[in-house]
């Protein structure tokens, strides 16, 4: 069952507004891979930046290794410049449990100690099971359980489908 | 006896358990090692080089013969994914082989230890230590007798890649004390699953073990015959320890004929790599000229080793229900 379509585009300007808006000296944008790398790629580019964008694969720092293992498609984590003393913004696609967001949060404090860290995200949806809240949100929504939010690009654009996850269906 | 069985390596879900030898083992596995070392390949301009994959697991490092690279990279492998590793130098008494070796492994596993790393001069060793463990310990061989050396082999296969990009067009010589060599029947198994062009092997035919050619490769004792168009140069160190009786006739008469020198490179494609597992006999199989040139890629297999080494260790740890890992909330 599709959820009502969203218009991407305009969500991400929503997000690039209030990145605008908060007005942060010297921002450093930072992707979570692979969906969140995407949505930060078009951020980056409506906000102008200079300096490259950052990108996180958070493989070796999930707290499920030991349960299910390594995902094989893991991918380098890159941030081409020190991040000490800089105000980072983590940008993924979608906030449900908050799982990622904690394993982003200990990569990034192995590569030094910024001065803050923001969270934006393209969707926010109900599920939470740590502390964790955006500051900065395309949309909210109010999916089930067994609904998941999935972003896919193909030929750069980005587009979001909503699937259930029950087996049998 | 030497195991050919490679099914031990895979659990009840088809999960890499054990790391034992590389034949037998699908392709996508060794690609999927090599992918997952790329990506521990930049740890080192990290402020905190250490990943929290292997926090609370418990690494033994049991090595019943001497070893200096393979040792430290599988001890700086461990620390980087956060693990305790113990490093057990046994000797042991070569009449009670099987009985100490178990012995010893049964006392580390009620120390609960998790992985093991093992090197023995007697093939199979890892294997009877796999055989013998309970369900959530896992090994890897670092090297059993003449039998096999898998995780130099990847460690191989990775530098290839990074100088070669792709296998199925490279030419690969493989050159000089196969006989006693594990490393040499590791790369073999592994150059034939990712599907190179040719493996040649050259050296004298008192080097050359007889079922060397059911492995699937081409065999000369002409170097010069054997360089031609090649686009990597394997070197293999010439085992002094292990050589008993005549089997090289005197070091000169080795170097001259199968030392790679700068002249005999020169059949070789122009932008041939030479690579040796190591430690260099320098002047033997090798020459310093060539072993300290550009075209060397001797100390990058040695840094290419810590990354690869990482990518096998969490490959054996983690979890067991790695094809599910897309399902899941995270």
């Amino acid at each position: 069952m599709p959820y009502d379509v969203i218009n991407m585009e305009q969500t991400i300007q929503t997000i690039a507004e209030q990145i605008a808006a908060i007005n942060l000296p010297d921002p450093l944008l930072i992707g979570i891979h692979t969906g969140g790398v995407w949505v930060a790629q078009q951020l980056h580019r409506m906000l102008g930046y200079d300096q490259p964008l950052g990108t996180l694969d958070i493989s070796f720092y999930r707290d499920d290794f030991s349960r299910v293992g390594l995902n094989p498609e893991v991918k380098s984590s890159e941030l081409p410049m020190p991040i000490d003393r800089r105000n980072i913004i983590l940008i993924d696609d979608v906030l449900y449990t908050g799982r990622t967001i904690r394993a982003a949060m200990n990569e990034i404090f192995s590569y030094g100690r910024p001065d803050s860290v923001k969270l934006g995200v393209l969707i926010d949806r109900p599920g939470r099971e740590l502390p964790i809240q955006a500051e900065i949100v395309g949309r909210t929504m109010n999916l089930q359980e067994n609904q998941q939010a999935r972003l896919t690009r193909s030929d750069g654009i980005l587009e979001l489908n909503i699937v259930s996850t029950d087996k049998n269906v | 006896m030497i195991p050919s069985d490679s099914s031990i390596q895979f659990d009840a879900n088809g999960n890499l358990k054990h790391f034992l030898t590389i034949n037998g083992l699908p392709r996508e596995t060794l690609i999927n090692i090599l992918d997952t070392a790329e990506s521990f390949i930049n740890f080192g301009q990290r402020e905190i080089k250490k990943v929290p994959l292997l926090r609370g697991k418990t690494l033994v490092n049991l090595f019943f013969e001497p070893s200096t690279r393979t040792k430290t990279t599988f001890e700086i492998a461990g620390k980087r994914l956060s693990a305790d590793v113990i490093n057990l130098n046994a000797s042991r008494m070569s009449t009670s082989k099987g009985e100490t070796i178990l012995d010893t492994v049964r006392t580390l596993v009620a120390m609960h230890t998790d992985l093991f790393v093992v090197r023995d001069n007697a093939s199979g060793a890892a294997h009877l230590i796999a055989e013998h463990l309970p369900e959530h310990v896992s090994v890897i061989n670092a090297g059993d007798g003449r039998h096999a050396h898998p995780t130099q082999a990847m460690l191989d296969m990775f530098t290839i890649r990074q100088a070669k990009r792709e296998f199925r067009k490279l030419r690969v010589a493989i050159v000089g004390d196969v006989l006693h060599s594990r490393v040499a029947r590791s790369q073999i198994h592994a150059l034939n699953i990712l599907g190179v062009k040719e493996i040649r092997v050259i050296g004298p035919r008192t080097l050359l073990p007889t079922e060397i050619e059911s492995m699937g490769v081409n065999t000369t004792s002409d170097m010069i015959q054997g360089l031609h168009h090649v686009d990597v140069v394997i070197m293999l160190r010439i085992q002094r320890e292990r050589m008993d009786g005549q089997l090289i006739p005197s070091e000169q008469e080795y170097f001259n004929r199968y030392g790679l020198t700068e002249e005999k490179l020169q059949y070789a494609q122009a932008d041939a790599v030479v690579m040796h597992p190591g430690p260099i006999n320098r002047g033997l199989e090798i020459a310093s000229s060539v072993a300290d040139s550009p075209r060397s890629l001797i100390l990058d297999q040695v840094t290419n080793g810590i990354a690869v080494r990482m990518s096998i260790m969490a490959r054996l740890m983690g979890g067991q229900a790695q094809r599910t890992w897309c399902q899941s909330r995270i």
